[in-house]
């Protein structure tokens, strides 16, 4: 039985996979699914009750909160989809060249990855958008550095395990340059591996921008951000409590949807590993 | 100590680089070009930046943060308002978080594919997605805006602390949960649970001595690694519910660009998150008397 096959034999993956594509249709076809101008304000109509001319309600600015939604999708996938590219490119090299080289390099190397992860989880992030600025481009930045540590750990480990192995071995002794033993025999085994963690990757970076934005230190308004619409709607949450939650529920439907592909993913790629939970 | 210093040298360094610096904040857009210097030379910031590193350490040596440039009060006064209430958040979202995860966990792994271990798999999956600033908003419409039972925000009695600390548990819960229930079903696979329930030992027994001992080791590895996750969030959960501690200071001191405030306060979460590991690797001795210190 292929990857593929056992993928679909999970319906969660299943649902996952639909969630995601929903997603992505979102953010492709956004100016054609939503029903009003996202920034079009409308102060007559502000923090209209959802279920009314506006189907998920709207803002304090009287802005259509489905629209901004919709859009939102554009922004989370984009940091999330860049973001995790970095971390992968990063973690790859990184990962490569001191798993490869081994010695001093390696050790030098794997001392200041451990002084990454000795960030509690968000600070490290927090401390470079501190640094830098907020803005989209930063965030995605800040998200895909946050993200480099854990995937060169990764990638370095199993080059590790595969520089012992015979076919590599064989390579060596016909004479295959570096460069190319790593890119035609080691990297292609890495590859499935850090597929399944980029997945589970996009669930965290779309959490941890809509954390940064809700924080006011991410992506700046008036570009319609989940995380920064929810943060827009504390203010008026003991009046309108929809302006803030309805937008948490698309971060929550987006996040879920990466790790139930994430899992199904593991699972499917190597039995082996089938995941607790 | 060398994760420390590196830690120290990670954040000065990101700082460093930063766009818009504390001086002009502080003076104001028309300050004179002499006062922005002058300022600059009283902060230290003129001189470069190894020369800082080394002065911050030697400052840390003999137990001097410096002083915040908002407040200009000493960093350490401000950290010592702020991470007692941090403490108690963090410490009361791990305690919940133990508790119904590891309870979860068990359960599920006791009765595996049954209702409940369907409900607390569907649970634990979306406990890991929901954005835990929104889980906190979500949870301050329900009990203080409808049900009017909770305080929405700030700090004081036990009540006040219920919101903050469930919120910030719950990514954990699910964690947690997910684990103790792979650890305890392989661990009720092993042999030595077979030969228990062979000589008459009681389901009770061999659940809590020979099954949850054995797949503590993981589950509290997991804790540890937590607790990382928790200081993080707890920067999300106290702006949320306008809760004192140092993860408010620390997204105040980043507005503000006061970057001595917050060197000392990634310092002191690093610290703290470093000490905690520690503290779980110490435990692995006392609870598997096969792993000692020389590995």
């Amino acid at each position: 039985m292929n990857a593929w096959m056992r993928f679909c034999r999970s319906r969660l993956a299943l649902v996952g996979l639909v969630l995601v594509v929903v997603l992505a249709l979102s953010a492709a076809l956004a100016p054609w699914l939503a029903p009003y101008d996202p920034s079009r304000q409308s102060l007559i109509e502000k923090r209209a009750k959802p279920f009314g001319k506006y189907v998920l309600g709207a803002d304090e600015f009287g802005r259509d909160i489905l629209s901004r939604v919709i859009y939102g999708s554009r922004v989370a996938l984009l940091v999330g989809v860049l973001s995790a590219l970095i971390a992968l490119c990063g973690g790859l090299l990184l990962g490569m060249i001191a798993g490869f080289t081994g010695g001093w390099v390696d050790a030098v190397m794997m001392r200041g990855i451990e002084i990454l992860l000795a960030f509690p989880y968000l600070l490290l992030a927090l401390a470079i958008v501190a640094a830098m600025g907020p803005g989209a481009l930063n965030t995605t930045i800040a998200v895909g550095i946050w993200g480099v540590p854990a995937v060169t750990r990764i990638v370095r480990s199993s080059v590790l395990a595969l520089r012992e192995t015979e076919y590599v071995g064989a390579a060596r002794a016909l004479g295959s340059p570096a460069p190319a033993l790593l890119c035609r025999h080691i990297l292609p085994n890495v590859v499935p591996g850090l597929i399944v963690y980029a997945t589970l990757f996009m669930a965290n970076a779309i959490l941890l921008e809509a954390a940064l934005s809700f924080l006011g230190l991410g992506v700046q308004p008036p570009t319609a951000s989940w995380g920064l619409m929810v943060s827009s709607g504390r203010d008026v949450l003991l009046v309108a409590p929809h302006v803030a939650t309805v937008p948490g529920v698309a971060i929550m439907i987006a996040v879920l949807g990466f790790n139930l592909v994430g899992d199904g993913l593991r699972d499917a790629l190597d039995p082996r590993l089938k995941g607790g939970g | 100590m060398p994760v420390l210093l590196g830690v120290i040298f990670v954040v000065m360094l990101t700082i460093d680089l930063l766009p818009g610096d504390a001086v002009t904040l502080m003076l104001g857009e028309h300050a004179t070009k002499d006062a922005v210097a002058a300022l600059r030379e009283h902060l230290g910031l003129d001189k470069p930046f190894v020369v800082r590193y080394l002065d911050y350490i030697g400052q840390l040596a003999r137990g001097d943060l410096g002083r915040s440039i908002q407040q200009n009060r000493p960093v350490s006064a401000e950290l010592a308002d702020a991470w007692p209430a941090t403490f108690e958040l963090t410490i009361g979202a791990l305690l919940i978080a133990a508790a119904a995860g590891i309870a979860a966990g068990v359960a599920s792994a006791v009765w595996p594919n049954s209702l409940f271990d369907a409900l607390a798999r569907l649970g634990a999956l979306f406990g890991l997605s929901m954005p835990i600033f929104w889980t906190g908003l979500v949870l301050i419409v329900v009990f203080s805006l409808w049900l009017n039972l909770l305080p929405v925000g700030g700090a004081g009695s036990f009540t006040h602390l219920i919101l903050p600390a469930v919120t910030l548990a719950l990514p954990s819960v699910a964690m947690i949960a997910r684990m103790t229930r792979s650890a305890v079903l392989d661990v009720l696979r092993e042999d030595y649970v077979r030969t228990a329930r062979a000589k008459g030992v009681g389901e009770f027994w061999v659940l809590g001595r020979h099954a949850l001992r054995n797949a503590f080791i993981p589950i509290l590895t997991l804790i540890g690694l937590q607790s990382g996750q928790l200081m993080g969030g707890a920067v999300l959960t106290e702006t949320v519910f306008a809760w004192p501690g140092l993860g408010r200071l620390m997204v105040k001191a980043i507005f503000a660009r006061d970057y001595v405030l917050l060197q000392g306060a990634v310092l002191l979460f690093a610290l703290a998150f470093v000490i905690i590991n520690l503290l779980v690797d110490l435990s692995y001795g006392l609870l598997d008397p096969r792993i000692t210190r020389q590995g």
